[in-house]
């Protein structure tokens, strides 16, 4: 049987085909491009929303897109426990549509900020991470402006009592701190889930970690994001 | 009927007060507070959109652009804070 999973373009969308890519080389699963106003999208297995600058980031990155046609059959297949990856402007996108909780603002150095870096992995029970290690550092790059995760106390700790923190920046020995904290995002968050654990967004972007020829160290962490994906919803 | 005239509503956005605003610190610390402006103590940045309404009347107008930035979340209550001036 084929997974079949819908990658939603929005004008301004550039890392759609490298989402396609990625999920095309796994065995068994046909992924779709599918323009933001297509009907479709809540017939999938599971949505990937990708990086960009979606309709130019006016306003703030993701709200002018959080508003299409798309989010409302994007929100359906959240709610019927199907998974939904935002990555990047994709996770902006998830927050502003109330998908996910907390604000993604302008890093602290203003700069836009593209390298790689590496994330710890703190719940292993998301869709996304299940194949994965608690504890195991991933290689990743970023490359954004609006990133630095923000919640208000209350929230972070619920967040954190509840495992939804799902990647932290680290350094090469997986250890958490301000120094590796590429753009000043609270706590050092770089991806969050809901607390069903079927709707994650991060900032650094799998996609272009998904085969050893694309990173600087022959790594392709990750596929391993998309391999979790295709497991969960396969079992 | 006479048609209504086009209020300006002003909206401002900016972070809360616990989020940090780097630009507003930036400009504050390395423009304002080296200056002779002494009495300047802090700087807050935002971004401001002037919304046209038709009304003729300020509160009224007001109270519609409040509603338009609530339900189209023209700012993320989890970070921001808005004014509404007409």
């Amino acid at each position: 049987m084929r997974t079949n999973i819908a990658v939603v373009r929005f004008p301004g969308s550039n890392c759609d085909l490298d989402a396609v890519q990625a999920l095309r080389m796994i065995k068994g699963v046909n992924a779709d491009l599918l323009w933001h106003e297509e009907r479709s999208i809540s017939d999938y297995d599971a949505v990937v929303l990708p990086g960009g600058f979606s309709f130019g980031d006016y306003l703030r990155g993701g709200a002018i897109a959080a508003k299409s046609p798309a989010m409302e059959r994007v929100s359906k297949v959240a709610s019927s426990g199907r998974p939904v990856l935002g990555i990047c402007n994709g996770f902006q996108v998830l927050i502003e549509a109330g998908l996910l909780p907390g604000a993604l603002l302008r890093n602290t150095s203003l700069r836009f900020v593209c390298r790689w870096v590496s994330v710890r992995v703190e719940n292993t029970h998301t869709s996304f991470t299940r194949g994965l290690r608690k504890g195991q550092r991933l290689r990743l790059p970023i490359a954004h402006n609006e990133g630095r995760f923000y919640a208000s106390p209350s929230i972070l700790n619920r967040l954190k009592d509840e495992g939804q923190a799902v990647f932290r920046y680290c350094d090469e020995h997986g250890r958490v701190s301000d120094a590796a904290n590429p753009t000043g995002t609270i706590d050092n968050i770089a991806g969050v889930c809901n607390r069903e654990g079927n709707v994650m967004g991060l900032m650094p972007h799998p996609e272009r970690a998904s085969e050893p020829i694309l990173s600087p160290d022959g790594s392709a962490d990750g596929a391993l994001l998309f391999e979790s994906l295709i497991g969960w919803l396969n079992c | 009927m006479a048609k209504a005239k086009l209020l300006p509503v002003k909206v401002v956005i900016s972070n809360k007060e616990g989020a940090n605003d780097p630009e507003g610190e930036t400009i504050y610390r390395d423009l304002v507070a080296k200056s002779g402006f002494k009495r300047v103590r802090g700087i807050r940045s935002g971004k401001f959109l002037k919304v046209m309404v038709e009304s003729d009347d300020p509160k009224e107008a007001a109270r519609l652009v409040k509603k338009m930035c609530d339900e189209l979340r023209i700012y993320n209550p989890a970070a921001h804070s808005v004014t509404v001036e007409a």
